[in-house]
């Protein structure tokens, strides 16, 4: 254990020490510092002098303290335990800490914890990699599946009966090597998994912009660049509480505190679809608020990430979410500020795109090592200083993402949200997606999706003629598609995160509602067609559309569908005649 | 709460000498168990002491920040003693009703704060697991912040303004009528490199909380040495956080001018000559302003809360420039001031569009404020930006080429600033006052056009008579 003999520090600088007369320090190598065995972590190693970012305050350190190297990379501890729990950036749990955080030892979570195994093999057979060994049911559904190990395989000498187990206790013995039902894994080391798989099957969001534009698949990887106010924290907020995914791991990496107890306390009143349960039972978060440790926030990531490897190599659909990667970025470029490392781009190492690409390469829909099916959906918050979108940081990391989300600060000013323009965002996988929903039946899916494209597209071309023209210079065909486009953004894309109807919306209601700006647009345009001028059209109430998204259930595609039957007659109504025109053009009497 | 690490009782050695002075740095060779952030003491051949806290230790060298500047050390001179722990104040009620300099010495001729209960002014993270929601607003009975960006107990809701507007005046009217619906409240204030005409308009203008043993005033002016900016917000926010969690009090804390302390910050990076991000502010400009901006807000069990008004200047009017970027980037929500606004007589000249406060769902309606409040600041901020588009449209076209609802909405935008914004900087008005005067301004525009609000609150708030529609 240790391998590494006894060090001194010889220099502290913040998060920042120098060691020297540690004997073979390797790097990413954990070393345990001063009299409270700060754990810290090798980033360089040579000439007798060690150098380790350390992830706890420094404070109070001496140089001439005890350094003792770990001769073992940093690891998390992966068990069942890990459901609807907080964690700081190194997998400790935070329930149960003090109210003050002050600097803590690695040191082991009390080992009380005890979990219910239940036996899903039997001894005798071969246990590959990867084979269920067996579960440890959780309340949220998630079973916690036990299976052998990476690096473990041989035969299946004993397994445990239902039973009571110790978080360290063998549940069975495969090849000679006891299996618990905790393993540890280093949390820069990426799982492995036997095959990686195509994208094609979507990860629902429950967010129109998303799941109808820019839909993301599972295993695919999407960033969400995003000035400060313009709902970056809502709309991963809205994607944790409503993803079609089985387990969500929430980092927390470098934001702010008050919004982490406020989504906990969400999640944890959020019913579960699936059983009615809490949703936080299926959540895992990881926080590292930005007052927190500077160093832990660049670990956070990556033991955010071994979490979902976890969940996927049990066969799991997992989604990561980590806000933001740029305070991720900003910690790297802290220590190596200090470090004295050349800089590049606006003092980032130059190492910045390709751990970013790193990370972002550890999502993917996989074949597991025993078999079965999982994968980790990444997706990442930007926060661009001074919403500059071609800083390093969101510049970079639009290159390896399969999906952006561009969030639009004049959008949010109109509270439009989510803000996610569609003027700089992309889905990189629309085309299997598609051939995905017609497969189950979404035939239309694809299609409409290409006009609604293009209806933004000429919208937003017609948009700066009409305030240098005047709406009235224009061609009534264009005055349709302009009204068509604001029906598009107020009643299908806008979604409102506060309301009960609206906050998530099931795929047909999403269906339903832009079919229905689709069939309007139709409808005006052959009115227009047929005579009738724009104007006429554009007096026409339409609030009952832009209302139904808020007023009806998140799955009442029959709702909305009433709504455009009532929204054509009244467009009838205004199209007909002078003389036989009804007293009133607004929707008819009874409507909701 | 003590973060000191370790309290190993060591005798203070005193080195004599020191290798270099730069800038607020002394660098003192020969030492041996130093601690990194430990604080020093500085004894000068005049017998002055000063304080410094050490930044780095490698090999026998320490460099440490002199508190009071440099000026007047010669290195050859000088002897230092390092302490063993960090620096500290005392907490207590002691520093209520006091104005105090940026490092916690009386400005007003009263004894120095006592106390045997200290506590480490770099403060401790607060467990994240352990916060509670905010959801109780604070009035500061200023009709556009109550009515439209309310602050909550817990929040941190900065004022981003620029030079030449009235933001210390608006900060010092906040901080001179916030309460907190009756529960005790208690306001610290944190001036950092103000002009003395500054700091003493907001000591006149504070008069009357001080005398009422409801505030503690900590004064930092331009002239003083820099580390002492840097310092002023953490001792400010230590008093708080004592007042708050250990004596569970409602405390306010404004933190004027932020742009001013960036600017020390940098200062004391530059002479340590590290590596400039943007704009030559140090890269953990952001984490540093996380380690003050994040020391707010509530905690489970315990009654009182920190909120937290910073106030910056931003440079050249810039919103993209580093300081307001990075706060926005910490802080829930933004008062932003216009100088189009106090150009043309609307004070406080708050920029309602670009303003908002993150929290305000929670503290604001049933229960907190009134059931209708929500709706009615959603109603008028969204008619806000569309009177916005009326009056670029009626500058393209003309207003007589306006539609009759068109040119309600001008008229709407009118009565918006004169009647809810506008308000002197004495005048402390009531949540009533304030939402009705809201419904009077929502009147100006048509029934039909209030599609935001539920009929029942436009039955019971739409005042008859009004120009109706």
């Amino acid at each position: 254990m240790n391998r590494a003999g006894q060090g001194r520090v010889v220099r502290v600088n913040g998060p920042l020490v120098e060691v020297e007369g540690l004997a073979a320090a390797a790097v990413a190598e954990v070393v345990e510092v001063g009299p409270q065995h700060l754990p810290g972590e090798v980033v360089a190693s040579g000439e007798g002098r060690v150098t380790a970012q350390v992830y706890e305050y420094t404070g109070g350190l001496r140089v001439g303290d005890p350094v003792v190297g770990r001769g073992r990379p940093l690891s998390a501890r992966l068990g069942p335990g890990l459901l609807g729990g907080v964690f700081d950036g190194l997998l400790r749990p935070l329930a149960g800490r003090p109210h003050w955080l002050g600097p803590g030892a690695l040191a082991r979570p009390p080992g009380g914890a005890a979990f219910h195994f239940l036996p899903g093999a039997r001894a005798g057979g071969d246990a590959g990699v990867g084979t269920l060994l067996g579960t440890v049911p959780t309340p949220s559904g998630v079973d916690h599946r036990v299976l052998t190990p990476p690096g473990v395989a041989g035969r299946l000498e004993w397994v445990a009966h239902e039973a009571e187990v110790g978080e360290d206790e063998p549940v069975a013995v495969v090849g000679g090597r006891p299996v618990a039902v905790t393993e540890e894994w280093p949390v820069r080391t990426p799982r492995p998994a036997r095959a990686r798989l195509d994208l094609s099957a979507p990860l629902l969001t429950g967010q129109r912009v998303v799941d109808l534009l820019y839909p993301v698949a599972k295993g695919a990887t999407a960033a969400v660049p995003g000035g400060f106010g313009t709902g970056k924290t809502v709309l991963l907020q809205q994607l944790v509480k409503w993803c079609s995914a089985d387990v969500v791991i929430f980092v927390g990496c470098g934001e702010r505190g008050n919004e982490l107890a406020d989504a906990l306390a969400d999640l944890g009143g959020l019913e579960d679809p699936r059983n009615g349960r809490s949703l936080l039972e299926r959540t895992v978060v990881i926080a590292n608020t930005s007052n927190m440790p500077v160093m832990a926030r660049e670990a956070s990531i990556y033991t955010g990430m071994t979490v979902a490897e976890l969940y996927r190599d049990m066969g799991y659909d997992a989604v990561l979410l980590a806000d933001s990667t740029s305070r991720w970025a900003e910690a790297l470029r802290e220590f190596s500020s200090r470090s004295g490392q050349l800089p590049a781009e606006e003092g980032y190492p130059a190492g910045l795109a390709s751990a970013l690409a790193a990370f972002y390469e550890r999502a993917g829909r996989v074949e597991t090592l025993g078999g079965a099916e999982g994968s980790v959906t990444a997706i990442g918050a930007v926060s661009p200083p001074g919403g500059d979108m071609t800083e390093p940081v969101t510049a970079h990391t639009e290159r390896f993402v399969r999906c952006l989300w561009s969030l639009d600060r004049n959008l949010a000013y109109a509270r439009h949200y989510p803000a996610v323009t569609w003027q700089r965002s992309f889905s990189r996988d629309a085309g299997p997606i598609g051939e995905w929903h017609a497969a189950s039946g979404r035939t239309a899916w694809g299609r409409d999706r290409e006009r609604a494209v293009a209806l933004l597209a000429e919208a937003d071309r017609l948009a700066p003629m009409v305030e240098l023209v005047g709406l009235q210079a224009l061609p009534d065909r264009e005055r349709v598609t302009l009204l068509a486009g604001r029906l598009l953004r107020e009643a299908v894309l806008q979604q409102s995160a506060l309301s009960p109807n609206d906050a998530s919306c099931g795929p047909a209601k999403q269906d339903a509602l832009l079919q229905m700006v689709l069939a309007v647009l139709d409808r005006c345009l052959q009115l227009v067609a047929g005579g009738v001028p724009a104007s006429v059209l554009e007096e026409a109430d339409l609030s009952g559309l832009t209302r139904v998204r808020d007023e009806v259930p998140a799955d009442d595609a029959g709702g909305v569908r009433e709504r455009l039957v009532q929204a054509l007659a009244s467009l009838e109504s205004l199209a007909a005649p002078e003389g036989s025109r009804g007293g009133s053009p607004a929707a008819p009497e009874g409507s909701r | 709460m003590n973060r000191a690490g370790r309290s190993l009782a060591r005798i203070p050695v005193e080195y004599r000498g020191a290798r270099e002075a730069r800038g607020p740095l002394l660098v003192v060779e020969g030492v041996a168990g130093v601690g990194y952030d430990e604080l020093a003491g500085v004894r000068l051949p005049s017998g002055e002491r000063r304080r410094a806290l050490v930044l780095e230790v490698r090999d026998d060298l320490a460099v440490v920040q002199v508190l009071e500047g440099t000026a007047g050390i010669d290195p050859a001179t000088v002897a230092v003693a390092f302490e063993g722990r960090p620096l500290e104040v005392p907490v207590g009620q002691g520093w209520l009703g006091r104005v105090w300099d940026g490092m916690g010495r009386p400005l007003d001729g009263g004894p120095p704060m006592l106390g045997a209960d200290t506590r480490p002014v770099a403060g401790s993270p607060l467990n994240p697991a352990v916060r509670e929601v905010p959801r109780d607003p604070i009035l500061t009975g200023i009709s556009v912040i109550d009515a439209l960006t309310t602050l909550v107990r817990g929040q941190k809701l900065p004022v981003f303004s620029s030079a030449g507007l009235p933001h210390l005046e608006l900060a010092a009217q906040i901080a001179a009528q916030a309460t907190a619906g009756g529960d005790p409240f208690k306001v610290v204030v944190a001036a950092m490199g103000l002009t003395h005409p500054d700091a003493a308009t907001l000591r006149a203008a504070l008069e009357g909380r001080a005398e009422a043993g409801e505030l503690a005033l900590f004064l930092d002016t331009a002239d003083d040495p820099v580390v002492q900016r840097v310092l002023a917000p953490r001792v400010a926010l230590t008093v708080a956080e004592h007042l708050a969690f250990d004596l569970g009090q409602h405390v306010l804390v404004v933190l004027a001018d932020m742009t001013n302390y960036c600017e020390a910050v940098r200062e004391v990076s530059a002479a340590r000559g590290e590596i400039p991000g943007r704009r030559a502010y140090p890269g953990y400009l952001y984490s540093d302003l996380a380690s003050l901006y994040e020391r707010c807000g509530r905690v489970r069990g315990c009654a009182g809360s920190v909120t937290q008004v910073p106030v910056l200047t931003m440079p050249a009017g810039d919103i993209t420039h580093p300081v307001p970027d990075l706060t926005g980037y910490i802080t829930e929500g933004q008062i932003l001031l216009s100088a189009e606004l106090h150009g043309e007589g609307v004070d406080p000249p708050v920029d309602v569009l670009g303003s908002l406060s993150r929290l305000m769902r929670k503290g604001a309606g049933e229960g907190r404020t009134r059931s209708d409040h929500p709706a009615i600041a959603a109603q008028l901020v969204a008619s806000l930006a569309h009177a916005r588009q009326v009056r670029d449209l009626a500058e393209l076209i003309g207003e007589p080429a306006l539609t009759d609802t068109d040119r309600r909405y001008l008229a709407f935008a009118d009565a918006f600033h004169a009647t809810l914004v506008r308000q002197r900087s004495d005048e402390s008005r009531s949540l009533e006052d304030t939402l009705g005067r809201a419904w009077r301004v929502a009147a100006e525009l048509p029934r039909r056009e209030l599609t935001m609000l539920p009929a029942e609150e436009v039955a019971a708030h739409y005042p008859d008579g009004g120009p109706g529609g």
